[in-house]
């Protein structure tokens, strides 16, 4: 099972072009948002970029809080999802405690699901696809 | 993804009230460079001053924004305060794809706000508040101040905002846009100040849906792997356009001391490498373009004797260097940045800034102003006096400076040296290439070395054909107009050739623009230039200064009667176009 990373966001520029491939390679959209990837500017001292996503919990929160099944727990981390069961409530939302869940004006939620496809997107090999058991620290 | 129409949004700041505005005009005039002539023409007033509250300023994006790589430009139209026509500026950041995101193909503000304001957008909401407590704050403290008031969407969004040089009606103010990137030229901040706008956020808050057709994501693949697998953008990634200097330096065209001289030894200590050795601090991109051509510097100083530093960050790139740097003879890396980091704050054009001080420098040394007008004494290389004079021009700390902010030949009228002013239609570009950049520049839409390809044509070619050189200049044009009306980064023109502009409409729902490219290029450069000479240009008014007659390049000595040639036959070619 494996798990997407982001070890080297030090090196991001903010092209954004990781959450543009998941919107539109995974949710068919056109957006910055509507991703399970999603870039911020970091700002203070650090300065430059984080990347704001599923951590992967091992009992997810937002699994938890979903009152329909529509996401359920996966193994190795993160949560399993079935957009036909989800009724828009946004108690996943309010769940995460890490905001890896977004949730669009349409009440459609957003949440990676850990395939890996933006990973190769990013031009700087910010992200990775890592097995659960070579993940040593989680990494910003 | 594809709309067949133009929706626009209409900020009216007098009233207050917005409207959502539907426009054909798709298959004709395409977007950005098009669309922003063609909403001129709904909104414009060519009778009116650059100033009066009815003029429009104009924010326009294209089919393509959002939709592939280094589709991230946003062209601003405006009436410029530097000859009261109409022009463009180009930008990027996060402006392009966060107009896209907000649902909107353009924004046009016309009113003026009652109280110095700033103006919110989003696919939800618009917002006027009066920040008149921001009245002479500089563009960073504007932008800390604008993201602490405006909290949505960190990253997400794109803030524009102005320094005092735009409040104060400067025809080189800028408009920063996300603190690295600006729109630069033609005095674009002074038209934001004249409707007492500080600063424009825009919410990149809601998404489209695309087909489920696979070409798209296919397309996509093809010109990713173009601008990140292939040595087509290495230029800009790399050590950026600074690599420039040296290059332009070794064929003796780049203008230094006020273009009194087209090359000198210490070229070495202003290379591109020196810039990334010493003072490269990180890269950063406009939001969708994978190549991150943004070069941020940073310089540090001692404030206490003890071990007590800060730093800063300053963008750098060819153009700001050739005119904070070379132009005025500074040749410390680090001054360099010093010099621009003050034409960041006051918010003016680095390339117009630069050539003014540049031509007060000479005329201090000959005795035509001193330090009556110029406040402090200029020297050139002395980066700490251009610091105070950067000040005082973004300011307008005096008559002298409130002048030459206005355009370097205004004050010359005024206090003598025009020959010597390094004016082509407005400060000249760091390009002194020969006989076509000077007429190309003088005359060209946005009086940019991105109009045509002139400085590269000079490069290459030493012969004294009118006919062919003109003839160049005509034919170059059109397809950087359509280049600019979908709004593509100019740097991608190798990228985005025919052939695969057209794959990337076709797959994205623009079938017409894919198959009539050519009529369509054709139709925007002429409505561009209607617009233009409807609202006053005339290239017989304008001229080139003595001192474009004594450059040297690598061809030799400028050839004055050819260079006349070029720009009259080039001038009469325009106004035959605009009267087709």
């Amino acid at each position: 099972m494996k798990l997407l990373t982001t070890p080297r966001m030090d090196r991001c520029i903010g092209c954004h072009s990781c959450a543009l491939a998941c919107a539109r390679l995974i949710h068919k959209r056109l957006s910055w948002s509507e991703s399970g990837i999603r870039i911020h500017s970091s700002g203070g001292l650090s300065t430059g970029y984080v990347a704001v996503r599923c951590l992967a919990c091992d009992t997810p929160p937002c699994a938890s809080a979903c009152p329909t099944g529509a996401l359920t727990p996966r193994k190795g981390g993160g949560v399993v999802v079935r957009k036909k069961h989800c009724i828009k409530c946004g108690e996943c939302v309010q769940a995460c405690p890490v905001d890896g869940v977004y949730q669009a004006d349409d009440g459609n939620v957003y949440i990676c699901i850990h395939c890996g496809r933006c990973v190769e997107f990013c031009p700087h090999n910010c992200l990775e696809l890592q097995k659960v058991h070579e993940i040593g620290e989680v990494l910003l | 993804m594809s709309r067949d129409h133009y929706r626009v949004l209409v900020v009216d700041l007098e009233s207050g009230k917005s409207r959502i505005e539907k426009l054909d005009g798709r298959d004709k005039t395409a977007g950005g460079s098009g669309l922003a002539a063609q909403l001129y023409q709904n909104y414009g007033k060519p009778e009116l001053d650059w100033n009066h509250p009815e003029q429009p300023f104009i924010l326009a994006i294209g089919p393509l924004t959002g939709i592939f790589p280094l589709m991230s430009k946003t062209i601003c139209s405006f009436i410029s305060p530097y000859h009261s026509q109409y022009t463009e500026s180009h930008g990027g950041g996060r402006s392009a794809l966060a107009l896209f995101f907000a649902g909107y193909d353009a924004l046009v503000l016309i009113g003026q706000a009652s109280v110095l304001s700033c103006v919110s957008v989003g696919s939800n909401h618009v917002q006027i508040k009066d920040t008149s407590f921001m009245k002479g704050m500089n563009a960073m403290g504007a932008g800390k101040l604008i993201r602490r008031i405006f909290k949505k969407a960190s990253g997400h969004r794109s803030i524009l905002r102005i320094g005092p040089s735009g409040e104060i009606g400067s025809a080189m103010a800028c408009i920063n846009v996300d603190s690295y990137r600006h729109f630069g030229r033609m005095g674009g901040g002074a038209a934001l100040g004249a409707k007492r706008i500080k600063g424009i956020i825009i919410n990149g808050d809601s998404g489209r849906e695309i087909s489920q057709d696979k070409a798209y994501a296919q397309v996509f693949k093809e010109v990713y792997h173009k601008v990140t697998s292939t040595s087509m953008m290495k230029k800009y990634y790399n050590l950026g356009t600074a690599v420039n200097l040296q290059g332009l330096n070794d064929i003796r065209s780049l203008p230094w001391y006020n273009l009194q001289k087209t090359a000198d030894p210490a070229i070495s200590h202003l290379t591109g490498e020196v810039f990334a050795d010493q003072t490269l601090l990180r890269n950063g991109a406009c939001s969708g373009c994978p190549v991150g051509c943004i070069h941020l510097g940073f310089y540090r100083d001692r404030f206490k004797e003890e071990a007590r530093y800060l730093y800063h960050q300053v963008p750098y790139d060819y153009e700001p260097i050739f005119a904070a740097g070379t132009m005025l003879g500074v040749t410390n890396c680090f001054d360099v940045l010093r010099v621009l980091e003050e034409l960041e704050l006051v918010s003016l054009d680095a390339m117009s800034g630069g050539v003014a001080l540049a031509w007060a420098t000479e005329a201090t040394e000959r005795g035509l102003i001193d330090e009556c007008q110029t406040i402090v004494p200029l020297r050139f290389g002395d980066a700490t006096a251009y610091q105070q004079a950067v000040q005082h021009l973004g300011r307008g700390s005096n008559d002298f400076y409130q002048l030459l902010g206005m355009g370097t030949l205004k004050a010359a009228q005024e206090y003598g040296g025009e020959e010597f002013g390094c004016v082509l239609g407005q400060e000249m570009a760091g390009y002194a290439t020969g006989e076509l950049f000077f007429a190309a520049q003088s005359l060209g839409f946005r009086h940019s070395h991105l109009d045509t390809g002139a400085y590269s044509w000079d490069q290459k070619n030493d012969q004294k054909d009118v006919e062919k050189g003109v003839q160049f200049l005509l034919d170059d044009e059109p397809g950087r107009v359509f280049l600019t009306s979908m709004v593509a980064c100019l740097f991608a023109r190798s990228v985005y050739d025919n052939e695969q502009l057209a794959k990337c409409l076709a797959v994205a729902g623009y079938e017409n623009l894919a198959q009539n490219r050519t009529e369509i290029s054709e139709h925007i450069r002429k409505l561009r230039w209607q617009v233009r000479v409807q609202t006053g240009f005339n290239p017989d008014e304008i001229t080139i200064p003595k001192r474009f007659h004594e450059v040297e390049t690598w061809k030799g000595k400028i050839d004055p009667c050819f260079l006349d040639e070029v720009k009259s036959a080039y001038g009469k070619r325009i106004m035959e176009l605009a009267a087709k």
